[in-house]
């Protein structure tokens, strides 16, 4: 018998063309994993804040341009997130915080043997925000803050001030693996009494846009960046810290009037991590880039010269100490 | 046997034009309900995505500025996840329908598969993308978010799906041509490679295909296993950080300039759409083919 039969080749033929296609699919998808597989994979891996996120993203994006052979990845995990759950366990070569790094952190780190190096990256004004409706309030007291956020605080407009509406607030605050959280509790609700707990809490500061624009007994606080890309859509509240009512603004950050809510963004880098020529690139071109307007243009004050060369020198510092 | 005829009263009840005519209205309606939405759906994205659709955003990288924003990592990463779980579902899926359909008999074990798998069907993702998280990133150490952790994930997800679609094909294949390859002297391994396999590919294709175009839309366990926020370039080794167009729409679903929100989202909507209907098109380009060849 011929293993021919008439009518059954043309199928043998079409099975045989769709093997050999399958295989040049598979051998084009290898190739494309091969090629980088010779050589070492040049990957910078970030996380943390979500506020510095918009800076760290530009900085990237335009990062890749120039080295394409580097890839770099950006998550947003909150400043802490990213610390506990990926920096110190070293999974991360950077991570970007809206806060100074905290004891107990630098603890997990060191035992994990990851030395983190702090580098500025830009200022930043928190920005309390309200319902545009909201007309009787624009201008609020840090005294005044501590009373409606802290826990058991007002619970209506009218517990804080007499002439304020006698409605419930609706919060919407920074999620508790936030760096933001960490900060706003820290200078303005203090040591005495606790962040409070029965507020919309997020790592998505567009959720706090969307709940406080829906909202006229809305209050929320948030990175300035957000605040500026959505001028119509929310409310910002001027700041008296006993000086008069500061509005939160690029320039009011970076002339230190906006106080105690401006404050220093930053990126820490693991020391081991920067032994990698790809990671000490990026941060090299992070610091370089921090002081242009590209910071401005996402809303945040860039670093001043000085703080540039602080943390070059702090960079150098640490790659003589690896060498 | 004395017929009862009952002229009045029909099994059937009342005959009324009126109610037939309801009736096919209703159910037209039901069928227009869910392609009129998906109509407007498309036309509202199609119009939101103009002017932010164009070269520049499919060959750029993400930027915080929406008009220098690009999805060239995603679509790459995407492109790049599906021939990996092509590679990885096709022989597994392949190989699961053979033995279920050809060799495994009819007993308690078959049907307690059978039954699984058309239950893993239904599971939803995110609880893949748990179990992706806890076999290949915690047991097995892929490490967080690679490129092999997803292709593997998404792969178990879609694995059922392709093996029902390949065994409905092979089943599909009429017996008696089993019977002539066995009765011309051909094992049980000819049989199927040079009768069966042949025969129900065209089904087994489009049924893979139309599972990763399933694939390819899945965000959730993506998140699960940890896949970065945004990745800045192609993945570069199995073992890369890599991002998938849903996963970077849904990142720019969270920006707070509103530009991001319509356009930039829109345009990253169309491009995930053309891609997947490509794949639908090219799914059944094929099964036309092999069909037009066999008859």
């Amino acid at each position: 018998m011929s293993r021919d039969p008439s009518g059954w080749a043309p199928r043998s033929v079409s099975r045989r063309d769709f093997l050999a296609a399958t295989g040049v699919a598979g051998a084009i998808g290898l190739a494309g994993c091969t090629r980088a597989a010779s050589s070492e994979p040049k990957e910078v891996n970030i996380a943390g804040s979500s506020t510095v996120f918009p800076i760290a993203e530009a900085v990237a994006s335009d990062f890749v341009q120039e080295y394409p052979d580097i890839n770099v990845s950006v998550s947003q995990t909150g400043s802490g997130g990213g610390f506990s759950n990926f920096f110190c366990p070293g999974m991360t070569d950077l991570n970007n915080a809206s806060r100074s790094i905290a004891e107990d952190e630098q603890t997990q780190c060191s035992d994990n043997g990851i030395e983190p190096i702090e580098f500025t990256v830009g200022t930043d004004a928190l920005t309390v925000v309200v319902n545009p409706e909201a007309d009787w309030v624009d201008c609020v007291t840090i005294d005044e803050l501590r009373q409606i956020w802290r826990a058991d605080g007002a619970e209506r407009w009218s517990d804080v001030r007499e002439d304020w509406p006698d409605e419930p607030f609706e919060f919407y605050g920074a999620a508790t693996v936030s760096g933001t959280f960490d900060y706003f509790r820290e200078t303005v609700i203090g040591e005495d009494a606790n962040h409070r707990n029965d507020y919309s809490a997020t790592e998505k500061d567009r959720t706090i846009v969307r709940g406080v624009n829906g909202s006229p007994y809305a209050i929320g606080y948030f990175g300035f960046s957000y605040y500026s890309e959505n001028p119509d859509a929310i409310k910002a509240l001027a700041i008296d810290n006993g000086e008069g009512c500061v509005e939160p603004s690029l320039e009011t950050a970076k002339s230190g009037e906006y106080q105690p809510l401006s404050r220093p963004l930053f990126t820490y880098a693991a020391k081991e991590s920067l032994a990698d020529p790809a990671v000490e690139k990026f941060v090299r071109y992070f610091i370089e880039k921090a002081a242009t307007d590209l910071v401005s243009d996402v809303g945040y004050v860039p670093i001043t010269e000085e703080e540039k060369r602080k943390n070059l020198d702090r960079l150098d510092t640490a790659l003589e100490d690896l060498a | 046997m004395a017929a009862e005829t009952r002229t009045d009263e029909t099994d059937f009840g009342e005959v009324s034009r009126l109610k037939d005519r309801v009736f096919e209205s209703v159910t037209l309606a039901a069928a227009l309900f869910g392609i009129v939405t998906l109509a407007v759906l498309l036309v509202y994205v199609t119009v939101d995505a103009v002017g932010w659709l164009d070269w520049q955003f499919l060959t750029s990288p993400p930027h915080p500025l929406a008009e220098e924003a690009g999805i060239f990592p995603a679509l790459v990463g995407s492109i790049v996840l599906m021939v990996l779980i092509a590679l990885v579902t096709f022989p597994l899926g392949v190989g699961a329908a053979i033995y279920l359909e050809e060799y495994a008999s009819d007993g308690r074990l078959t049907r307690f598969i059978q039954l699984n798998i058309a239950n893993l069907a239904g599971v939803p993702s995110v609880v893949y993308g748990l179990l992706g998280l806890g076999l290949f990133v915690q047991l097995l150490s892929f490490g967080y978010g690679t490129l092999l952790v997803a292709a593997f994930t998404v792969s178990l997800l879609i694995l059922p799906i392709v093996i029902i679609a390949a065994q409905e094909a092979i089943r599909s294949v009429p017996d008696s041509l089993r019977q002539a390859s066995y009765g011309m002297g051909a094992t049980k391994r000819q049989t199927i490679r040079n009768v069966v396999l042949p025969r129900s590919l065209p089904g087994i294709m489009t049924g893979t295909i139309l599972a990763l175009g399933r694939a390819i839309g899945e965000t959730a366990p993506l998140i699960m296993i940890g896949v970065p926020t945004t990745v800045f370039g192609v993945p570069n080794g199995l073992f890369a950080k890599f991002s998938a167009m849903p996963m970077q729409i849904y990142t720019w679903s969270s920006y707070p300039d509103t530009a991001f929100q319509y356009g930039v989202v829109s345009a990253g909507v169309v491009t995930l759409l053309v891609v997947l209907l490509s794949i639908n098109s090219i799914a059944i380009l094929i099964r036309n083919k092999y069909q037009t060849e066999r008859s």
